[in-house]
């Protein structure tokens, strides 16, 4: 399962690799696998999107590659080491140089710290900051670069006294406290409203660009996906897998997997006679998500995708491979090379436009 | 502990531009106090008598004994009467609330302390230590207080306030960790959590830093009505002639006047009354005030 090598080779070092990792949940009735043999690759300084409906392990998936959760199968390698071999001290690095921003900043500050005791705790903790002094100076510079100004006004404030937005910014600011090499987004902008949310993306892309910092970024948004990873890579997870991995630009102007142009399909469209052509469930065959305990056989996407071939795949399980210049798990797809023509996209009714 | 500590009281230290912030939110406790007439009725209930008690005995001399003056009722000279040894009954009040107070404060701060170190670390860690701890509280909250109390004041020379202290709070902690445990088993899932173990702030700091002083008010309340119980346990004790006679306290004036027979005595009735008032008017003045200090403490409802 190397066949995506040729992307990575182009960037210097692989800060993370996410090999052949899986999550079985298992519970009394049943045995979930909400994470099944993915391979992803983060680069310093690099931006990876992960997309996926609710419920397609990419949570699952940012978690472990946080070291939050261990996977049942595979490896999570940080700076090529096995995070889960490392020693007491070395996962202690690790942990402060891959930083997570959960998705509701009303949930991951602790509303009895104000913003400075959250920030200084661990610049204290670290030694970054030698005494109360520098680590209050530092704390100001922290929201100076999470665009929170003027810091004094927000650092004696608890997390009750702050919008939404501004509490993201100061999960941000304390994720960028110890220095971090890597920042997995899990959804980090989808409880903003949509005008905070671009001047969110913004500050975060210029953490990427300034501070060189790689991105784990989780979205169920495409928009979203386009605007932040657009110079870096974008995965689609459906049920546990990636089905579509590769650069941005590729996977969302012209992708593939009959998955991915249904996720694209589903963008709203802003012109109201236009989203009223749309088909219903975005080409779909079913709108229903198969559950995980009962995975259909073969490709698991077969009973929703438009394009599927009964005797190929409903009986075997496709695996990526190179296709267009990125990665795709799909059998017709593969076979056709790239050029599926008509068949991927149901026939639209007349004067329908394309939204990708 | 010092950070927990700062958080309890909701001020900052280090920080040179928080020094009036603290100042004036020192004086927003004091104004809530204030707001609630009953939390305020309460505060100068328990402001008065604990004063009393420590002060007291410095400036009122003991109540000499004067045979003479058995059983007199209320007087100029002797504003609550004398008792059968003829001491001021007033005197032995102001001088005896010393160690009913000290007790009461001291077992509660040892049963609180004891049940939020192991509820909180034992629903931190789970696994052995949890199974150990639940165990053993099983155990201490099977035996009945009373008869062990009993058995130990029978054996054992409880004839410091410390030692009583110490017998009351560690027979009363494990009610108390139940519940810690129960609320550090849904907080430690909070995702402020998970950020603090991803910047590696240390278990030790995550469990008392980050995550109990979010219970920071309910531990208070519970502490203080560790106090009521406790004071209401010492004065079992002594009624029932389990502690230590020696020297006087409320508690050993009530065991006295119920010895010598006071309830049939209606000039003595002042002698057994006077310290179950004092006793149930400290109780009811740290109830009082528990109920608005959840107010003060949660910063939540402190600004609104």
């Amino acid at each position: 399962m190397f066949e995506h090598t040729e992307h990575d080779a182009k960037s210097s070092h692989a800060l993370m690799e996410i090999s052949d990792v899986s999550k079985i949940f298992t519970t009394k009735h049943a045995t979930l696998p909400a994470v099944d043999g993915v391979n992803l690759t983060v680069n310093a300084g690099e931006v990876l999107c992960l997309v996926g409906e609710s419920g397609c392990g990419k949570t699952t998936t940012a978690r472990m590659a946080a070291g939050l959760s261990k996977p049942t199968a595979g490896t999570i390698s940080y700076d090529g080491q096995d995070i889960w071999s490392l020693d007491k001290a070395g996962f202690g690095n690790f942990r402060t140089a891959v930083q997570y921003v959960h998705q509701d900043p009303y949930a991951s500050l602790n509303p009895i710290r104000t913003v400075e005791a959250t920030l200084t705790a661990p610049l204290r903790k670290h030694g970054l900051a030698k005494n109360g002094k520098e680590a209050w100076e530092q704390a100001t510079q922290l929201l100076r670069r999470v665009n929170l100004t003027p810091p004094e006004n927000y650092l004696s404030k608890f997390p009750h006294q702050l919008s939404g937005g501004q509490r993201q910014r100061v999960a941000v600011a304390r994720a960028l406290s110890l220095d971090p090499k890597l920042i997995i987004a899990d959804e980090s902008t989808s409880m903003l409203d949509v005008s905070i949310r671009v001047a969110m993306l913004n500050m975060l892309g210029s953490l990427r660009d300034d501070l060189g910092v790689g991105f784990l970024f989780i979205t169920h948004d495409l928009a979203i996906a386009k605007y932040f990873g657009w110079q870096g890579r974008t995965a689609v997870m459906y049920l546990g897998k990636v089905v579509e991995y590769g650069p941005t630009p590729e996977v969302i102007n012209n992708p593939q997997h009959p998955y991915t142009r249904a996720l694209l399909d589903a963008v709203p469209e802003p012109d109201p006679d236009a989203a009223a052509r749309k088909l219903e469930g975005g080409g779909l065959k079913s709108a229903e998500i198969p559950s995980l305990a009962n995975l259909p056989s073969g490709c698991s996407f077969h009973p929703r995708c438009p394009i599927a071939e009964d005797g190929l795949c409903d009986v075997k399980e496709p695996a990526l491979a190179p296709v267009a210049r990125r990665s795709v798990s799909c059998h017709v797809v593969q076979r056709e090379d790239g050029h599926p023509g008509d068949r991927i996209r149901p026939p639209e009714p007349a004067g329908a436009t394309s939204t990708s | 502990m010092a950070d927990a500590i700062a958080a309890l009281g909701g001020t900052v230290p280090g920080a040179p531009a928080d020094a009036g912030a603290a100042r004036s939110r020192g004086q927003g406790v004091f104004a809530q106090l204030t707001r609630s007439p009953s939390g305020f009725a309460g505060l100068i209930l328990v402001v008065l008598i604990v004063g009393m008690s420590v002060l007291g005995p410095l400036v009122v001399s003991p109540p000499v004994s004067d045979v003479n003056l058995a059983w007199n009722g209320p007087s100029g000279a002797h504003w609550l009467g004398t008792n059968g040894s003829g001491q001021d009954v007033l005197k032995l009040i102001v001088r005896g609330g010393q160690v009913v107070i000290f007790v009461g404060f001291g077992a509660a701060a040892l049963t609180t302390v004891i049940a939020v170190a192991i509820g909180a670390l034992a629903a931190y860690f789970r696994g052995r230590f949890d199974a150990i701890m639940l165990q053993i509280t099983d155990i201490v909250m099977t035996v009945p207080q009373i008869v062990l109390l009993a058995v130990m004041g029978a054996f054992f020379q409880l004839d410091s306030p410390v030692a009583l202290a110490a017998l009351l709070g560690f027979l009363t902690w494990p009610v108390l960790m139940r519940s810690i445990r129960a609320q550090v088993l849904s907080l430690k899932e909070r995702e402020f959590v998970e950020a603090a173990r991803l910047l590696n702030l240390g278990t030790w700091r995550i469990v008392f830093v980050e995550i109990v002083p979010n219970m920071a008010s309910y531990i208070l309340i519970n502490f203080i009505i560790a106090v009521t119980n406790a004071i209401y346990a010492l004065a079992g004790l002594y009624l029932l002639g389990l502690a230590p006679m020696s020297g006087s306290n409320w508690g050993i004036m009530i065991n006295d006047a119920w010895t010598s027979g006071a309830m049939f005595n209606p000039l003595a009735v002042l002698y057994i009354l006077a310290p179950v008032a004092m006793i149930v008017l400290l109780n009811l003045g740290l109830i009082m005030l528990s109920r608005s200090l959840e107010e003060i403490i949660n910063p939540r409802l402190r600004d609104s």
